[in-house]
């Protein structure tokens, strides 16, 4: 193989990670900034940092984008979950086709769309808009792509351990909760995590759907933005992209070193 | 009186008329769609007895062996097991308990919790339940392994696991899906023998399905031979090998000289049979039913028949010349192909009892093959 880096190989490098960092860069450095001016470097500071923390309209939008991010993505995680069992288990049932391609269109649904069409929804049936829109909302939204993350795992399960367990004298419900859940727990966590996310910055649906006193912390962003960019929204972001790569740093190495521990584990085992 | 095989079998209650069968398979069909798995079989198994379902894959052997664990419903026909009826009875609730292929172990519990898994099921104290599965570490040899997860155990170490946990619970009947095959051929051995020690010591029905023949004849007491659905012959190997009751099972099991013709005399117990095809004749004792005219398979074991450089004695009744073509070397034994004059191809065995042989037998040499009477096999079916 050739490890030589040639001139093009740096450049084309270079230009790729400038291309997907320099803007969230920017923002991080200008957080820090003292003038008020976005554009206009005027010396380091975290005053904007204090002034974000006494903004109560920033909190408040804070706290509803996680109570709305952690309840939704718990029950889409339920209920991906418990679509994606169906899809894998029973393969042979009239109208599968229609029932799988159902499953799946929400992802490429255009979010002006699925919002719309919840507002008017939740207007027909007389559900004032309020937090519990804005959850059913993303929990409609998200648990497709819970089940698609559980799905890949389930096909790759091997069913006889669940045979297994029945055969040892466990109920079906009991070989739920004792060998299939802890098996695909991974695929159901990480199901979870993206449902969170996926909720943490949707803005489109949540406009759509969310009415007075559930503003959540992107619609708080944009609609602050349109009246002007203050050093306070960088640093509202920095702060989210900070936890944001907290949790993906912390993921992969505890996953490296699940990774390393089984081939050890492996290679061990094939030598005695 | 003479008897097949080379031992003598003890243990033989399918013999006995006053013996109840332990599981009793009544007409059972079991269909997917158009398929038919399994084709109106009916078997008797007996207590603490090592029962092998042997056949290709795909003639419904699994199948079967899932339907007495409880995981497919017969179409029709019913299983009985300890003379209970087992229709609509679920796996859970069955004194069986299997062997996977691929053992199935739990991937998140260790070698400990995969053991004590069935026995906490049935509400067992915990020490009682220590007690077990200590004692189930022993029978295996893995008490040092106690505490490992499957990933970090070697092949056979997996396959003692699973058999440890589905013996704990000290079912009425083991099931075993291809137990041995995920493992090499040497390890393979030492455990056939294991499993008949366990069986033994346990004196539990062991009930395993195989496509090994070698595996099916070391290990059990009867094998059932099936073929597309139907169990073509269920004998002890020994009869299975000597005297099979069709073609098929003549073919299937073992190496084989396979010849068909017409009888064309019959007297004294003995029958002539004209190989057309061969431009040959065979003289064979008439263990079967037969009648002149009548078309008949005759089959004989390679090591049935003998190899010589003299001319045998008796050189008039089965017996041909013919030309060393081929010559495949075991070890234990040698399989020698002749070409007779006629084009038909003879494969002969021997064993090889002597480390050295003076003027042994070499490529394209002259030989005769020859055999007695009672050393073939007469097929009506």
């Amino acid at each position: 193989m050739n490890t030589t880096w040639s001139r093009f190989n740096i450049a084309s490098l270079v230009l790729g990670f400038a291309f997907l960092y320099l803007p969230i860069v920017l923002l991080v450095v200008y957080s820090f900034n003292e003038s008020r001016l976005v554009t206009v470097w005027a010396g380091f500071s975290t005053k904007w940092y204090v002034s974000l923390f006494n903004n109560q309209a920033f909190i408040d939008a804070a706290w509803v984008t996680i109570r709305v991010g952690l309840i939704s993505a718990t029950f889409a995680t339920i209920l991906g979950t418990l679509g994606a069992l169906a899809m894998t288990r029973y393969t042979r049932f009239r109208g599968r086709m229609l029932f799988s391609a159902m499953i799946y269109a929400p992802l490429v649904m255009p979010e002006v769309i699925t919002g719309l069409s919840l507002l008017l929804l939740f207007v027909a049936i007389g559900l004032d808009r309020g937090i519990l829109t804005v959850t059913l909302a993303h929990i409609t939204f998200s648990m497709c792509f819970v089940a698609v993350v559980v799905q890949s795992r389930l096909v790759t399960f091997d069913r006889s351990l669940e045979e297994a367990a029945m055969d040892l004298g466990a109920t079906p419900v009991t070989t739920f909760f004792k060998v299939t859940l802890p098996v695909i727990l991974p695929a159901v966590v990480s199901g979870w995590m993206l449902a969170f996310t996926l909720s943490l910055d949707d803005l489109v649906i949540s406009s759509f759907t969310s009415g007075p006193g559930a503003t959540t912390l992107p619609m708080r962003i944009y609609s602050q933005v349109r009246l002007g960019v203050t050093p306070e929204i960088n640093a509202a972001c920095t702060i989210l992209i900070a936890i944001v790569a907290v949790g993906v740093i912390i993921a992969s190495i505890a996953n490296k070193r699940r990774e390393v521990n089984r081939a050890r584990d492996e290679q061990a085992a094939a030598r005695n | 009186m003479k008897s097949l095989g080379s031992f003598r079998r003890k243990f033989a209650p399918w013999n006995d008329p006053q013996a109840k069968p332990f599981i009793a398979i009544e007409n059972v069909t079991k269909r997917f769609g158009d398929f038919t798995a399994v084709d109106d079989l009916s078997l008797n198994i007996y207590n603490r007895e090592f029962f092998a379902l042997l056949g290709a894959s795909g003639c419904g052997k699994s199948t079967l062996l899932r339907m007495l664990a409880g995981f497919e419903t017969p179409t029709s026909g019913r299983i009985l097991i300890d003379g209970q009826d087992m229709s609509g009875i679920p796996p859970y609730k069955r004194p069986v308990n299997m062997m996977f292929q691929s053992y199935a172990l739990f991937p998140h519990m260790t070698v400990e919790g995969n053991i004590a898994f069935g026995l906490k099921q049935d509400g067992m104290p915990k020490n009682e339940i220590e007690a077990r599965v200590a004692e189930m570490l022993k029978l295996v040899k893995l008490e040092q392994f106690a505490k490992r997860k499957p990933h970090q155990l070697s092949g056979g170490q997996r396959q003692r696991v699973a058999l440890a946990r589905c013996v704990a619970k000290r079912p009425k009947v083991l099931l075993l899906d291809e137990p041995l095959g995920a493992l090499d051929k040497k390890l393979r051995e030492e455990t056939q023998f294991e499993l008949m020690d366990l069986q033994m010591k346990l004196g539990l029905t062991f009930v395993i399905v195989t496509h090994d023949q070698e595996e099916a004849m070391t290990m059990s007491d009867r094998i059932a031979v099936m073929d597309k659905g139907k169990v073509k012959q269920v004998a002890t190997p020994a009869e299975v090998y000597e005297a099979p009751n069709s073609k098929f099972v003549a073919d299937f099991i073992g190496n084989v000289n396979m010849f068909e013709g017409t009888v064309t005399a019959a007297q004294d117990g003995k029958i002539n049979i004209d190989i057309a095809a061969d431009k040959m004749t065979i003289r064979t004792d008439a263990t079967r039913d037969c009648s002149v005219g009548q078309t008949v398979g005759f089959a004989i074991r390679p090591e049935k028949i003998r190899l010589s450089r003299k001319e045998p004695a008796n050189s008039s009744v089965n017996a041909a010349y013919g030309e060393l073509y081929d010559i495949a070397y075991f070890g234990d034994m040698t399989v020698f192909h002749v070409q007779l004059e006629n084009g038909r191809i003879i494969k002969a065995a021997s064993l090889n009892a002597v480390r050295t042989v003076e003027d042994p037998l070499g490529y394209e040499d002259m030989v005769w093959v020859n055999f007695d009477t009672d050393a073939g096999i007469l097929l009506t079916a």
